[in-house]
């Protein structure tokens, strides 16, 4: 081949490069497109009146309410409890793995770590319907084991192996010099992964925390499954609740396509995406501002 | 009695309180200790899921059920069309994502230079990345299903689900090509090769298997997910075999799913729960653990 060739053909090769790449904007422009599309027709529906109401019942003889009140309670409830288990767990884990494991004890647990993100939401969703509910009920002495705080233990399974292997990461990426100079002025072993190795960690783990509670505002199968899907306004973490997410999932194969039911989950969908994405937001600043450190 | 007070000199911290370091050494082993247990407290439920579901699932594991047509609304008979409902769907979302993936891995880590362009298509995966699985799924019912007016069919799954393994696998093919030293890509162009000559014969080899590795568990993660094809392909129950893109299918995950909320006898039908959450456990288990021995693997290999 001659040189005119050649360079046709990395020109070529570049275009279609720059093509591949700008998919994922495109995708992205879509996503947002068509959830405003299908979510814009509720704002102008009569049933736009009820939207602050307390109560969620789309299908109804008298009137159908599309109060979003106690689904989002029910997915901040969820997402808290999840939170204040996930958030501590995970971080001494991190340590635990980064700082103090013997090397070949942490080839063993990064592994599980590893297993653990793996296993899908619904074999998760399984696994607290048929072990954690029944404990959850036995334990508490309650009706059913179908309760938010069952929800909140399966979420925060699944946000474990994000908020683990992140904040590893952040911890593994403090240089071993700071280590050295505290050691070397008299510090023990523990004083210096918690005032020198965690604190220089910080943004890198709350980025880990962030990106965990931005998956577990964003699951829905297994916290469909473990809830009982009870659209109540409870803050009690014993009571069956309702996240956005199952409530999307649960409700959107049985209604007629371009209704005002269709119109308002579309809109639930918007909000959760906005959610995501402010706690994504958040953690991509964490991150820039780790690195640039 | 006149007290005598110790000179304290002004700015000093000696009446502020320290953690004293006999303190600290006191503590250390009862924290170590309870870092150890939450640790190895994760890894216990772990063991505990994976032990609970083979015990019972396990035995469930036969010819008649892996090969066998659902009969009664899926209380009874096999989980064939399940099975393959699920590997059509992994195949066509590998067909559709690997090429858009790994073009986009090569342009960011090979050509893009920062500016607003790439940025732009970094915040897009970022984004892409932290969307929640039923977004995608609300986004394929309405771009695929809808407006396309593909259906409920595997092309609309597939394509759904292509869009939400997308940045997992662009993350993982650029962090592969990142990692081939830059030292190959100058001997190259020193000897008057072209960018793309370059990064066809001197680059992507050596990057492959670590794209490899990403993609599969990319594309493991799809077969797993049950949101997304929830309203673009899915089906209830479907005792047969897909003859066309253009079919509804079942799936493992979505069938685990129904298994588990919508029989009316939930415990008749236990085993066959079991039996389910085996099968697509041992299918995406296994599949991570070909993706990272083959890490491994090339490592060893190509140890840069």
């Amino acid at each position: 081949m001659n040189t005119r060739a050649l360079s046709k053909t990395d020109a070529l090769v570049k275009a279609l490069l720059v093509g591949a790449s700008s998919v994922s904007v495109l995708v992205v422009a879509l996503v947002l497109f068509f959830l405003l599309k299908e979510a814009v027709p509720f704002l102008s529906d009569s049933g736009r009146s009820t939207l602050f109401s307390t109560r969620w019942t789309p299908v109804s003889f008298q009137q159908e309410v599309y109060g979003i009140l106690p689904l989002l309670s029910g997915s901040l409830l969820v997402t808290a409890i999840a939170s204040t288990i996930a958030v501590p767990a995970g971080i001494g884990g991190a340590i635990y793995i980064a700082e103090l494991a013997h090397p070949i004890e942490r080839e063993i647990l990064k592994p599980v770590i590893e297993v653990l993100a793996g296993i899908p939401s619904v074999v998760l969703g399984f696994f607290g319907l048929v072990v954690v509910a029944p404990l959850v009920k036995q334990v508490l002495g309650l009706p059913s084991g179908l309760t938010a705080l069952t929800g909140a233990l399966v979420l925060a399974l699944m946000a474990l192996p994000t908020v683990i292997s992140i904040s590893e990461d952040a911890i593994r990426a403090v240089p071993g010099t700071y280590k050295e100079a505290s050691l070397a002025l008299g510090a023990g072993e523990l004083e210096t992964i918690f005032k020198v190795v965690v604190p220089a960690a910080l943004p890198g783990i709350s980025a880990a925390v962030l990106l965990g509670i931005g998956r577990v505002i964003g699951e829905t199968m297994a916290v469909m499954m473990v809830t009982g899907n009870a659209a109540l306004l409870t803050l009690s973490p014993t009571e069956s609740i309702r996240t956005i997410t199952a409530t999307i999932a649960a409700e959107m194969g049985e209604v007629p396509f371009g209704g005002t039911h269709y119109h308002a989950l579309f809109l639930l969908g918007a909000i959760l995406m906005l959610s995501t994405f402010s706690f994504n937001m958040a953690a991509m600043y964490a991150i820039r501002k780790a690195e640039s450190k | 009695m006149a007290q005598i007070d110790a000179y304290v000199p002004p700015n000093s911290d000696v009446g502020t309180p320290r953690w004293p370091s006999m303190n600290t050494r006191l503590l250390a082993k009862p924290a170590i200790w309870t870092l150890r247990g939450l640790t190895y407290g994760v890894v216990l439920v772990v063991a505990y899921i994976v032990v609970d579901i083979v015990w019972k699932g396990a035995p469930v594991l036969s010819w008649e059920f892996i090969s066998g047509f659902p009969a009664r609304g899926g209380t009874e008979g096999g989980i064939l069309p399940a099975i393959v409902g699920t590997l059509c769907l992994v195949l066509g979302t590998t067909i559709v994502v690997l090429p858009l993936g790994m073009a986009c891995a090569v342009y960011l880590s090979e050509y893009a230079r920062p500016g607003r362009f790439s940025n732009l298509v970094r915040l897009a995966i970022v984004t892409l990345a932290g969307t929640p699985s039923i977004v995608f799924g609300l986004f394929g019912l309405g771009l695929f299903v809808l407006f396309l007016n593909f259906g409920s069919s595997i092309l609309s799954g597939c394509l759904t689900l292509a869009c939400m393994v997308l940045p997992t696998i662009i993350v993982a093919s650029e962090e592969a090509l990142r990692s081939v030293p830059v030292s190959l890509r100058e001997g190259s162009l020193a000897l008057g090769a072209t960018k793309w000559q370059t990064i066809s014969r001197n680059v992507l080899p050596y990057a492959l298997p670590g794209m490899a590795t990403g993609a599969i568990l990319g594309i493991g993660r799809a077969a797993g997910e049950t949101a997304p094809i929830l309203l673009t392909v899915a089906a209830f129950y479907l005792p047969r075999l897909p003859r066309s893109i253009f079919d509804q299918v079942m799936a493992l995950p979505y069938h685990l799913y129904i298994l588990a909320t919508q029989q009316p006898d939930l415990e008749k039908v236990r085993p066959l729960q079991y039996g389910t959450a085996f099968v697509l456990l041992l299918i995406v288990l296994s599949v991570n653990l070909v993706a990272v021995s083959l890490r491994t693997h090339f490592r060893k290999k190509y140890p840069w």
